[in-house]
């Protein structure tokens, strides 16, 4: 069996219209003999039929209008079928999305300042400096926008602060009521003794100037990142019923605005930063989340969130994940408590770690397991 | 050192390659007897003979797509197509054959053929022997395009084309051939891949090509008058362009003028800005200015054509109104 | 029409025969493979049939050496294969695959083999000619003594190369074969409404060319004038002309819709089938019986369905090699 296909008869068509049939059911056709008449855009062309048989079934009436390669006919075929009459498996060329040129490499232009006209001609009417703007185009240039920008930060006009702020709102409580919504939640906690990593702290600390010194919650989210390898399900995304991991371990920093409002932005690569990489990285982001000018990637690209609510006076926190993450860690205050250690009471530094999981993803042993690994790395805070 | 003109120096670059290599001959309309409709190729039939220099008849088409023939079959053909307004009848050779078989073949065939053609406006020969088609041509893919603008690239250039196992078009502007200037004599082929500075300067880059480098130097020695140091690049090389010394030039001056004898639109000039938007957009303090001829025919009354075509006082003004 | 049948031709050895019949059916199979597969997609862009015309490229290509050129026009399949091209090699190029003879770059249109001295398929009626006058100058500067065979339509003449390449081939006296395949159509404009000269041999001869106008139907015919015009350039008498009176039995090219010939006409000639005409000859000859003839045809459809095989199984030049080979040295 055969099925005879609209043929393609010249370089640009795409469809065909059948206009008389030569050829009915039960008649035989001969190889090279006329079996129809198609009609393109140019012509009504005779077509020929490339095997001998009989036809079984006409499949596209006279009249009708179909794309090339439809099915017309079906034809009875004697013997063997004929090499390559049908398009095989034909495997396409390979289409590659050509990246689009690289622009060639800029020099670097040393104390040359990088502003499209655009922004020059912006900062020029509102009296911005450009120096004093930090730019997002390419290779670090400043555009309008970011003129645009600078000058939201400086001046807050009334109007717009209540604006952005509603819609953030709008936008924490969509996703907070999907989470609730679609998330079994299940929530465990573990205090950790910290006397190690203040010690430690403290000591690097003494050695750093002041504008580079680490701040604990830097070891937090580092270890809160390492432990992640421990347990990588826990770096996953939930996708269309399932758990796909990332490769990546991105540590989204829940950070608080002025004038309410929050936003988690992502430490990229976070478990493989140095601690001081990391404090360089949250000091930026945390002022960049305030200005308002945090970048996409830094938004779509947290695969855990971490939240450190020891200074705002919680203890513990139990919060809702942000999906579509599987799990929240949260830090709560460092408080001096009485711990045992060789039968006696002495008093150490302490903060409560909790864990918010997907229960669809990890179990309470797991998650467990999980606490128990920052636990861990914070007891040795040299190798963070 | 010996002082010589441009016509004089591609003759000499004829004479070394006839004299050292077999496989080279000239061929064109009336490269033989008449001794080159420029005179570029006086003398040499009698010291070469017919069969190195040959008198096509006028047929561009098929003398062109001969010397593709004789190229794919082991020789080394110069082709003088007589001026660039001729050279439309074998677009089809040039554009179809020449430049397109190695591709098409898969990489088969190697077309080791000079074509050398005379270029360019300013001698009041009307419309129809005016043109500045050479963007023509180094739009397309699978040729090299040169334009020596001084005596010592007029004999230099070719040599290193002679070189080449790909086709390469030399176009000698007509008003340059009586340019003289002393060379090196032993100099051999010359760089063909790079512009080269004429002039030094840190204020303004003026780009040209071809017979508008004189004009562009004079400009420039006017503009030092007022104190305006400005760099002359001549791009010698027209494909492939050579855009790294553009952008080196731009990043000390931040302001560019191309002069280009094309018509404006669609000119070389306009790929020239199109590669320093691409590639030069933080350098410059300004647009690039294009100075190029007038959107018409060539006339031939003499104060019509020099309104139409490139001129110093051009030059000069289009400096001036970008710095 | 007029057509001047060779004034004896000696009975070719049996050998020497079944390979020219062979040689025809194989191109007359290919074609038809090719007409197949362009239908369903496999073969893209432009398809022109050699399909009636076989004795043409099969004669002449007897006369001509392995040393000899060949440039031919975008109709060049029937040449490719007579000249020994391998149907696969050519089957892959029509698919656009990298183990094509052009390596997928050129197409139908476009086959070239340098190593067989090929130098394509050009698809600019015309276009052909000068470059086969420039291998032939070339020749005859290097002293090397070889012919340029250049096939190209009656369409041709009506451009102006035809007649420069005709007077600068005379004019040098370069070893060139012109050899003209009037099939009476260039596209839908018969030449009768294209030449107000329509016997081509004379404009070859306004050119001080020698030309002969032959039978294009009969292989032998065509082998022997071939043969002839190709000892004279031999004996250094310059270029010479063959006119071969031929048809296409299909049309233009696959989009075709021939409404410039009646059907009737295509029947007559169909008569004059080449392949048909020198398989009766043979029989009459006693050097070919039925099934003689099968096993010829079972033999071409596996070389047939091997060339599909092997065009199929090509592989497809990679993307990034878009920019290589555009000049020797970039």
């Amino acid at each position: 069996m055969a099925d005879f296909l609209m043929p393609i008869l010249g370089a640009d068509m795409t469809e065909g219209t059948v206009v008389t049939w030569r050829k009915q059911p039960g008649e035989r056709v001969e190889r090279g003999e006329i079996i129809v008449e198609v009609e393109t855009d140019k012509a009504t062309v005779e077509v020929e039929s490339f095997v001998a048989g009989t036809v079984e079934m006409i499949l596209v009436d006279e009249g009708r209008k179909v794309p090339v390669g439809t099915p017309l006919a079906v034809i009875g075929v004697e013997g063997e079928q004929p090499v390559a009459s049908r398009p095989a498996a034909a495997v396409p060329p390979p289409s590659v999305a050509f990246p689009a040129p690289a622009p060639a490499a800029t020099k670097a232009l040393g104390a040359r300042l990088r502003a499209s006209p655009a922004a020059k001609q912006l900062a020029q009417e509102l009296g911005v400096e450009l120096s004093t703007v930090t730019g997002t185009g390419p290779e670090g240039r400043i555009t309008r926008e970011d003129v645009e920008q600078a000058t939201k930060v400086l001046t807050r006009p009334a109007e717009e602060a209540p604006d952005r702020q509603t819609r953030m709102r709008q936008a924490i409580a969509a996703a907070m009521s999907r989470s609730a919504r679609e998330i079994p939640h299940f929530h465990l906690a573990r205090d950790i003794d910290m006397s190690s990593a203040t010690a430690w702290l403290a000591e690097e600390d003494e050695r750093k100037p002041v504008a580079e010194r680490l701040l604990y919650v830097v070891l937090l989210i580092k270890a809160t990142a390492l432990a992640l390898r421990e347990v990588p399900e826990l770096n996953g995304r939930w996708i269309e019923g399932r758990v796909v991991e990332n490769r990546a371990v991105n540590v989204g920093v829940a950070i608080s605005l002025r004038g309410g409002g929050l936003v988690a932005p992502a430490l990229l690569g976070t478990d493989r930063r140095t601690l001081d990489d990391l404090m360089r990285g949250f000091r930026d982001l945390v002022q960049r989340a305030r200005a308002g000018s945090l970048r996409g990637l830094e938004i779509t690209e947290p695969t855990i969130t971490v939240t450190n609510l020891g200074e705002a006076g919680a203890d513990s926190v139990f919060g809702l994940i942000y999906p579509p993450q599987v799990a929240l860690v949260g830090f709560g205050r460092m408080t001096e408590r009485a711990q045992i250690y060789n039968g006696e009471i002495t008093p150490r530094p302490a903060i409560t770690a909790s864990l918010s999981a997907d229960h669809r993803v990890v179990d309470g042993h797991r998650g467990s397991l999980f606490l128990g690994a920052i636990d861990r790395m914070l007891q040795e805070p040299n190798r963070l | 050192m010996t002082r010589m003109t441009y016509r004089e120096a591609v003759r000499s670059a004829l004479r070394e390659a006839l004299s050292s290599d077999p496989t080279v001959f000239l061929m064109g309309e009336d490269v033989g007897r008449y001794g080159g409709a420029f005179a570029v190729s006086h003398g040499l039939l009698q010291d070469f003979g017919p069969e190195r220099i040959r008198d096509a008849p006028l047929s561009e088409s098929t003398f062109v797509g001969a010397g593709i023939g004789a190229a794919l079959n082991g020789m080394r053909p110069i082709v003088e197509i007589m001026t660039v307004n001729f050279s439309l009848l074998a677009m089809d050779q040039i554009l179809n054959n020449l430049a397109t078989l190695r591709y098409m073949s898969g990489g088969q065939m190697s077309m080791p053929l000079v074509v050398r053609m005379a270029t360019g406006g300013g001698r009041q020969l009307g419309a129809q022997h005016s043109h500045s088609l050479e963007v023509w041509y180094a739009h397309i893919p699978g040729i090299r395009v040169l334009a020596p603008a001084t005596v010592a690239d007029a004999k230099g250039m070719l040599l290193a084309a002679l070189r080449e196992p790909d086709p390469v078009f030399i176009f000698e502007h007509a008003t340059l051939y009586p340019v003289e200037d002393e060379i090196d004599e032993t100099a051999g082929p010359a760089d063909i891949q790079h512009a080269a500075a004429r002039r030094a300067g840190r204020d303004i880059t003026i780009v040209t090509y071809g017979g508008s480098l004189p004009k562009a130097m004079t400009a420039a020695e006017e503009l030092a008058k007022d104190g305006i140091a400005a760099e002359v690049i001549d791009l010698r090389t027209l494909r492939p362009l050579d855009t790294a010394a553009v952008l080196e030039s731009l990043a000390k001056t931040h302001r560019v003028v191309v002069v280009d004898e094309g018509w404006r639109t669609c000119s070389l000039s306009a790929e020239i800005s199109a590669r320093i938007m691409e590639e030069g957009f933080d350098d410059l303090d300004a647009p690039a200015a294009r100075v190029c001829s007038a959107e018409v025919p060539m006339p031939y009354a003499k104060h019509l054509e020099e309104a139409a075509l490139p001129q110093v006082a051009g030059i000069v003004a289009s400096v001036r109104s970008i710095l | 029409m007029r057509a001047e049948k060779a004034a004896s031709q000696q009975t070719p050895s049996r050998e020497h025969a079944l390979g020219l019949l062979r040689q025809m059916l194989l191109i007359r199979r290919f074609e038809e493979k090719a007409a197949e597969l362009y239908q369903v997609g496999m073969i893209r862009g432009f398809l022109h049939l050699y399909i009636g015309e076989e004795a043409v490229g099969v004669g002449a290509m007897q006369a001509l050496g392995t040393d000899d050129a060949i440039v031919a026009t975008y109709r060049d399949h029937g040449h490719a294969l007579a000249r020994g091209i391998p149907a696969g090699v050519l089957m892959a190029e029509m698919f656009g695959k990298a183990n094509g003879c052009s390596r997928g770059r050129g197409g139908s249109m476009h086959f070239f083999d340098v190593s067989r001295r090929f130098y394509g398929g050009y698809a600019i009626v015309g276009g052909g000619l000068p470059i086969a006058v420039g291998l032939s100058l070339a020749d005859k500067m290097r002293g090397v003594e070889r012919v340029t065979a250049c096939f190209f339509g009656e369409g041709a003449v009506s451009e102006g190369e035809f007649h420069e390449s005709l007077n600068l081939a005379a004019l040098w006296k370069l070893p060139v074969l012109f050899l003209c395949e009037n099939n009476l159509y260039a596209m839908g404009t018969a030449l009768s409404i294209a030449q107000a000269e329509t016997e081509i041999a004379i404009q070859a001869r306004s050119h001080r060319i020698t030309a002969e106008t032959v039978d294009g139907m009969d292989v032998l015919t065509v082998e022997a004038a071939t043969k002839r015009a190709a000892e004279a350039v031999g004996r250094g008498e310059g270029p010479q002309f063959v006119e071969f009176q031929t048809y296409r039995f299909r049309g233009h090219s696959m989009a075709d819709p021939e409404l410039y010939r009646t059907k009737e006409e295509v029947e007559e000639w169909k008569k004059r089938d080449p392949i048909v005409l020198f398989r009766r000859k043979l029989e009459e000859w006693e050097m070919l019986t039925d099934p003689d003839f099968t096993q010829i045809e079972g033999s071409i459809d596996a070389e047939i369905g091997e060339a599909v095989a092997c065009a199929e199984d090509g592989e497809w030049e990679p993307v990034e090699d878009l920019m290589k080979d555009v000049m020797v040295r970039p």
